[in-house]
């Protein structure tokens, strides 16, 4: 699954322009404790989450995350933003909750991370 | 490749500085060719000894030193030390504040995720001066 039909299928918005879409998502995980994330992390996953802060980013980066999607997002921070769009890191927000957008992925053939 | 020593001081509480160590690491490493399996296991365990760093300790440094054979991270810091070693490297045991755990740190995973990616750990604390943790990657 690329990012686009990632958009397509949950509706989420891009907050950084000119991201390549086509990238491929390899799996999803769903988390907001860091450590889980890191525990759990795969090349190209998509990592839902409603931590909006700097610090996210940094770990997205880090284990190479295709996109972070935030989850029942209304606002998010500005220096996580100023962050993603100065790394032209894929940055989502979505109106749907962490367990419905999970679904969603799940349902269009996506599987979560591989356990160590 | 000839070796390679960096030093990296880190803040205590430096939050939002948090992850530059450890970026500058998997760049150097990156761009040394290390395999990409290794560099991404110095990442997540360096990440995670960094904010360490950050939440518990009052200021220390990370040492990335690189020869032929392995990456070795190493993080000293200058206190407060580790009264119950077995007990902080339990899965979910943890001492981290509301604040830290308010941006999702603080999950008592920190120690064993560098155990694991690790392919040598080794702990030592001495309560009232400080940790030192050396990890080891073979390359």
């Amino acid at each position: 699954m690329t990012l686009a039909q990632m958009m397509e299928i949950t509706g989420a918005e891009l907050l950084v322009p000119g991201v390549p879409l086509d990238k491929e998502i390899s799996a999803g995980y769903s988390c907001d404790l860091l450590s889980w994330v890191m525990g759990r992390e795969q090349p190209g996953m998509a990592w839902i989450t409603v931590q909006t802060h700097l610090n996210v980013i940094a770990v997205a980066e880090l284990i190479e995350a295709a996109c972070v999607i935030l989850a029942d997002c209304s606002q998010v921070d500005s220096a996580m933003l100023q962050r993603a769009r100065d790394d032209g890191f894929a940055l989502f927000a979505s109106k749907h909750d962490a367990f419905t957008l999970g679904g969603m992925l799940y349902a269009a053939g996506l599987r979560t991370t591989e356990r160590p | 490749m000839s070796g390679i020593r960096e030093v990296f001081p880190v803040e205590a509480g430096g939050f939002t500085t948090a992850g530059e160590a450890s970026a500058t690491i998997k760049q150097i490493l990156k761009k040394l060719g290390v395999d990409a399996g290794v560099v991404r296991r110095v990442a997540v365990a360096s990440y995670e000894v960094e904010l360490n760093l950050i939440i518990h300790s009052l200021g220390g440094e990370l040492l990335l030193h690189v020869d032929d054979h392995r990456v070795r991270i190493t993080s000293q810091d200058r206190g407060p030390g580790i009264p119950d070693i077995d007990l902080a490297m339990r899965e979910g045991y943890s001492t981290a504040s509301e604040d830290a755990r308010s941006l999702g740190f603080g999950a008592g995973m920190g120690l064993p995720n560098m155990k694991r990616n690790a392919d040598q750990f080794a702990i030592t604390s001495d309560p009232g001066v400080g940790t030192c943790i050396q990890m080891d990657f073979n390359i």
